[in-house]
């Protein structure tokens, strides 16, 4: 026994190392593998602070960015407005609109921490359960997908981006309406994606426009962005179609929460076939 | 002995912060992403106990994890960078020989040493922790490319910040 505690206390040096060592990497398999912990994460409240401050003082350097996509913004929407349509016919009748009810509602968010430069890349925003954001909600800008949320906090949430190696988005071609997927691993570059398991007989010409599917948690049609090229491939040699991402992730300012309103109806329902 | 407490202090948040909020933005052609904190236990004294040493590395490393969205991936790295630096110190320096606290600062061991130190020491974590990062076989080639040019990075980072504090010191 003696001699066994001279032992250890000789080689301290390794022995602390492997019991430090394994304690890291207990916490990165762990917490990794489910994406994150709530507690040493970006939504937990101290760091969460912090980033909300310096992003006070970074905000005022992109008021002119921010301005501007605001704008364009208010353009397109007013581009909808029922007054901004020509009435054609003569006769005006006001029908109490049953047809149409509200299937997605949006909740605007500010970044306030963003990368984009790494293998996975998240996101936090500022608007938590508080605000009536839950787990599983996908998060999109005004030019495109942005990515799905993750975790929340009571006052903030964090947002797993499209550039993470387990996001894959059911994504189609605007024009044909093909199904595939998009997903990420193009070299770590932040303005590509590729487009997957579209169906061969397809024609498919370079600057064809890819949006998302009814199958994903997006509403059908928000913008992904444009082929780019045609005989990509990725490292783990998969062929595909390289795709020009419509959303610039290194200015991101504002976003919108999606919230699908028959989205637990829908759950509800595929739960009940599964058993 | 409360002076070196207070100057490490210092060094501790300054460097969370320097990587937070400057590097932690930087990404040239995809390939260079400085990890300059290491510095903080790369001249910590040489006296210190392995035990102090190894919980200073894993909390350095957890907090820059809070920041990186990456539980124990960093502390897993710094651990390592602190079992290495135990190692390479036992090999090349003598313990006996200094008086009060000194530090592995390039004032005092000069340019050749400390850049063999810095160069080696960070090489392994980078190559450690981007390999963690990126966790596939496959994009080894890759994650190679980065780690040679953040290391080159790194280091060069390392040897500016030793020479804006230069102290010429007797041993």
């Amino acid at each position: 026994m003696r001699n066994l505690l001279i032992f250890i206390s000789k080689y301290n040096a390794f022995f602390l190392f492997i019991i430090f060592e394994v304690t890291s990497l207990v916490i990165f398999v762990k917490y990794n593998d489910f994406q994150k912990a709530t507690f040493i994460s970006s939504s937990n409240e101290v760091i969460g602070n912090i980033y909300l401050k310096a992003d006070q003082v970074t905000d005022y350097f992109k008021l002119g960015i921010t301005n501007d996509s605001l704008a364009r913004e208010n353009a397109r929407l007013r581009n909808q407005l029922k007054s901004s349509f020509y009435v054609d016919s003569s006769s005006v009748k006001t029908v109490a609109d049953t047809i149409y009810k509200q299937q997605y509602s949006y909740i605007a968010a500010r970044v306030i921490n963003n990368s984009f430069n790494r293998r996975n890349n998240y996101l936090t925003i500022n608007r938590g359960s508080n605000a009536g954001i839950t787990k599983g909600m996908g998060v999109i800008s005004s030019s495109g997908v942005v990515g799905i949320v993750i975790n929340t906090g009571p006052n903030l949430s964090t947002v797993q981006s499209l550039l993470h190696e387990n996001t894959r988005i059911s994504a189609m071609l605007a024009d044909s309406n093909n199904v595939g997927s998009l997903i990420w691993d193009n070299n770590l570059d932040p303005t590509k994606a590729m487009l997957i398991n579209i169906m061969k007989q397809v024609k498919i010409k370079v600057g064809m426009p890819v949006v998302t599917s009814g199958y994903s948690l997006f509403p059908e049609g928000t913008m992904l962005g444009h082929i780019s090229r045609l005989d990509a491939k990725n490292s783990s040699n998969v062929t595909g179609f390289e795709v020009n991402l419509s959303v610039n992730f290194s200015n991101l300012q504002y976003v919108y929460v999606v919230t699908n309103k028959l989205a637990k109806e829908q759950e509800a329902l595929e739960a009940q076939e599964k058993q | 002995m409360s002076r070196t407490i207070i100057y490490n202090l210092l060094r501790f948040i300054v460097l969370v912060f320097i990587q937070v909020f400057l590097l932690k933005n930087i990404s040239l052609y995809q390939v260079v992403t400085p990890y300059f904190y290491i510095l903080f236990i790369l001249l910590l004294p040489f006296n210190i106990p392995n035990f102090l040493l190894y919980a200073l590395a894993f909390i350095l490393g957890i907090t820059i994890d809070a920041f990186y969205d990456t539980p124990g991936l960093h502390a897993a790295s710094c651990v390592l960078l602190a079992y290495v630096r135990i190692i390479f110190i036992s090999i090349t320096v003598q313990k006996e020989g200094f008086d009060n606290e000194p530090e592995p600062t390039l004032g005092l061991m000069g340019f050749r040493w400390f850049f063999l130190y810095a160069l080696i020491l960070t090489f392994l974590h980078h190559f450690f922790l981007l390999n963690l990062e990126s966790f596939h076989f496959s994009q080894i080639l890759f994650t190679l490319t980065r780690v040679v040019f953040s290391t080159i990075f790194t280091v060069l980072l390392m040897l500016i910040s030793g020479l804006m504090f230069f102290k010429k010191k007797v041993r």
